[in-house]
């Protein structure tokens, strides 16, 4: 059967070009390979290579020619054993010859494909908009017995329960093991768990956050610990490109069952570049779990389902919390569901939201609230992503005022997420404009007073609280 | 190994007389070459119908460097690469089909047409992809070999990369990890000689195979337009990674005919330069020459093979374009585990 020769497309964004000239003729023998034309688009003159073996039957398109569409058929070829006689019967197998050097469309700059060659994209699917919450958590039973514990301790145990409870869980990063944690949180696991399993890095970021992505590929659970998460936007590429996308980019054949923890945000006097907020970076990013534990039950329970979860989970904690200490329940069995907020001060004037350091901040600030007689509801939403916005919502159409407190910047942060939430979903139930207490919008300086007035304090929660009440 | 690690500017190759390799090996080899070369030219063809969109990076002129290797791994070893991915899943066992409709974006796909050109993977061939930040894929194969160690099932992972990526500085940490904790791996340069429009001088100081010498990786180029010089070299280094001694670097010095991508007009380097190396060292062509001259088949059995291959390809471009387009209701899935 003769095999008709197309224009073809040079580039994405190619839709026809000149036919500058024929390098082969009519019954000319061409093989896979062989240069059949030279094209000319707007940006590059190339050559054409043929695909298919045969003979030049006939040249529909004369050389010179200008505006030939991509697709439209340039020449027939003959296969073995046919002669001029199969011409009559018209092409078949329409087969594009392939670009030999294609249209120097720059790599960053390629458009999209054409409107010609792009098939009409189907209506896709929209985010469920209504509130989403994890299922209810059973938390409270196992508070009958409890321990206190800091939270130091509480992340320790989390990581040595699920290290005995399963084979493939092991922990690396810089210092974890023979110096027992930069702050202490891998202290005692290295003699309990020996060498194998604790595991000692050089200061190489993306080199072990990459090593430990590629390990959860075959099915080990790595817990991979930064020393801060300053030093994880070293490594934030296999973060988000490998440990966030793989199973999306595979069609559901492997993902990566990992957590990345460590402390995040400012400590103390420690300046800009090791005091900063990752909550809204990694919550922006489909494909990645973010938890951000207050107490060091938050910090025990939700450790351990992190580890368990077969997504990768950014586990952001708070260096000033670690030797905080809280009740604790002693069962090995407690873990907390990732993807739902716990309401810590219940109350029916305002709502404030508050993550990691910042929940002890909105809890005393409710206390100061009261004294004024407003009382307000607190609510630490432990998961970041998937965010819990039922518990948020429904606590917004009781109080129907909302403050959200964050250390990080505002710009588009959580915060920000927080008002397009009531715009989209609580809009009619908000008396007053939802109010952001957020780091200042500055890289976080080393004086001590400077750094204080760029951290929300607490007085920060009351004012933003008691404006939002109009008081 | 000692001479790999003397500080030498002078190349290190790695010459390995080959094992007695059987007809039906030769023949093997042959084919999966081949397979290689028409796919190639296929999924160029069908780019330039639009068929195929965004970026597609043909591995024309390298198939050597994947049979050879391949060759030389186990059931059970693994496989991880760059975007130039379509001839290391090919050589891996991946089915023709499944590639090309996911070259197409379709639901046939081994990514459902989620993943394209760059990003494929098979779980069942041990392939981890296909990774398109370039060098990315350097430290996740130096932990699918730590997973081999800490799992001590005897297993070696192959971490393929270019001349361009073996500049990224996270190759240097994984060449770090790979010979501090004796991972085993084999690190295998394929040195193509342009990084995008960049060739190798204007990017690299020094011998690219030598880049282990600090951390005491043994390091050797191999001709990689020869599929018995590569599979030679590395059946050596396999055994020798197998064997628990750590990493291994092998530069194959190799060529694609074709440019960077489908959109490269390829103006940094001669005509005369590609044709020079396409009838002197096409790794077919010698392969073909060598299977004659040596009395391993005639002239039949490779049309034959040309056939049968060529079968493969036309069959995979038909799925290719008749295998529907992923669902809408795929672009919620496969986002996160459901636990």
């Amino acid at each position: 059967m003769p095999i008709e020769v197309l224009m073809p497309a040079l580039s994405p964004t190619m839709t026809e070009g000149k036919l500058a000239k024929w390098v082969k003729k009519e019954g000319d023998t061409v093989k896979s390979g062989d240069v059949l034309a030279e094209i000319e688009t707007d940006k590059a003159t190339m050559e054409v290579e043929a695909v298919d073996e045969g003979r030049v039957g006939k040249i529909l398109v004369p050389e010179g020619t200008d505006n030939v569409a991509v697709n439209t058929p340039i020449a027939i070829l003959l296969e073995e054993g046919e002669d001029e006689s199969a011409l009559s019967k018209g092409g078949n197998a329409p087969a594009a010859a392939a670009p030999a050097n294609a249209a120097p469309a720059s790599e960053e700059t390629k458009a999209a494909p054409s409107a010609v060659q792009a098939p009409a994209p189907a209506p896709a699917p929209t985010v469920p908009a209504a509130p989403v919450s994890a299922p209810d958590s059973d938390e409270d039973k196992f508070f009958a017995k409890t321990v206190k514990k800091t939270v130091r301790e509480a992340l320790r145990d989390a990581m040595a329960e699920e290290m005995r409870r399963d084979e493939k869980v092991f922990v690396m990063g810089e210092e974890v093991a023979q110096y027992q944690g930069a702050y202490k949180v891998t202290q005692g696991l290295l003699q309990e768990f020996g060498e194998r399993r604790v595991i000692d890095t050089p200061i190489t970021e993306i080199g072990f956050a990459g090593l430990g992505v590629g390990a959860s590929f075959k099915g080990l659970k790595p817990i991979v610990e930064f020393m801060t998460f300053n030093f994880a936007m070293q490594a934030i590429d296999h973060i988000i490109n490998s440990a966030a996308k793989t199973l999306y980019m595979s069609g559901g054949q492997m993902g990566s069952p990992i957590v990345f923890r460590g402390p995040n945000g400012a400590a103390a006097r420690v300046a800009a570049q090791h005091s900063q907020c990752y909550a809204s970076w990694y919550a922006h990013c489909p494909g990645l779990k973010v938890v951000s534990p207050w107490s060091a039950a938050d910090a025990k329970g939700l450790l351990k389902a992190a580890i368990r979860d077969p997504n990768p989970v950014v586990f952001l904690e708070n260096e000033i919390l670690y030797g905080q200490s809280f009740d604790v329940p002693e069962d090995e069995e407690f873990v907390l569901p990732i993807g739902k907020a716990k309401i810590e001060r219940q109350g029916k004037d305002v709502t404030i939201t508050a993550f990691s350091i910042m929940v002890g901040h909105a809890l005393a600030a409710a206390e100061e609230l009261a004294k004024e007689g407003i009382d307000a509801e607190v609510i630490n939403l432990r998961t970041i992503r998937p965010l819990d916005t039922a518990t948020i919502v429904n606590s917004v159409k009781k109080t129907n005022r909302l403050v959200s407190v964050e250390e990080g910047w505002p710009f588009a942060g959580i915060g920000s997420e927080m008002c397009a939430l009531m715009m989209e979903q609580a809009f009619d139930y908000l008396d007053a404009p939802v109010a952001r207490v957020a780091g200042l919008d500055v890289p976080m300086p080393y004086a001590a007073n400077l750094e204080k007035l760029a951290l929300p304090q607490v007085a920060d929660i009351v004012k933003a609280a008691k404006q939002a009440c109009y008081r | 190994m000692a001479a790999s690690r003397r500080r030498s500017t002078k190349a290190q190759t790695d010459t390995a007389p080959a094992q007695a390799v059987s007809s039906e090996e030769l023949l093997h080899y042959y084919r999966e070459m081949l397979l290689i070369r028409r796919f190639e030219e296929k999924a160029g063809q069908l780019y330039g119908m639009g068929l195929i969109g965004g970026f597609c990076h043909l591995y024309i002129g390298q198939e050597a460097v994947v049979v050879g290797v391949q060759a030389a791994l186990k059931e059970g070893d693994d496989v991880i690469t760059s975007y130039r991915d379509h001839g290391h899943m090919l050589a891996c066992g991946m089915e023709a089909k499944g590639v090309m409709a996911e070259l197409t974006g379709r639901i046939g796909g081994y990514s459902k047409g989620k993943g394209g050109s760059m990003h494929m993977f098979s779980r069942e061939k041990n392939f981890y992809g296909g990774h398109g930040i370039v060098g990315g894929q350097v430290p996740l194969g130096t932990g699918l070999a730590f997973a081999h160690k800490y799992l001590n099932d005897g297993g070696v992972s192959a971490v393929y990369c270019g001349d361009g990526a073996i500049n990224q500085g996270q190759v240097y940490e994984s060449f770090n990890m790979a010979a501090l904790w004796k991972l085993p791996v084999l690190f295998v340069i394929e040195n193509n000689k342009y990084a995008m429009g960049t060739s190798q001088e204007r990017a690299s100081a020094g011998e690219l195979h030598q880049r282990g010498a600090a951390y005491g990786i043994p390091g050797y180029q191999v001709n990689g337009m020869d599929v018995l010089e590569v599979k030679a070299a590395a059946d050596k280094w396999v055994n020798y990674i197998r064997e628990g001694n750590g990493p291994v670097i092998l530069e194959m010095k190799t060529y694609r005919y074709r440019g960077h991508s489908m959109s490269d007009p390829a103006k940094y380097r001669t005509k005369e330069e590609v044709e020079k190396m396409r009838s002197e060292s096409d790794p077919i062509d010698q392969l073909k020459s060598k299977l004659l001259a040596g009395g391993h088949t005639d002239e039949d059995k490779l049309k034959e093979i040309d056939r049968a291959v060529k079968a493969i390809v036309t069959e995979s471009a038909e799925f290719a374009q008749q295998s529907p387009e992923p669902d809408p209701s795929e672009l919620w899935t496969d986002i996160l585990v459901e636990s």
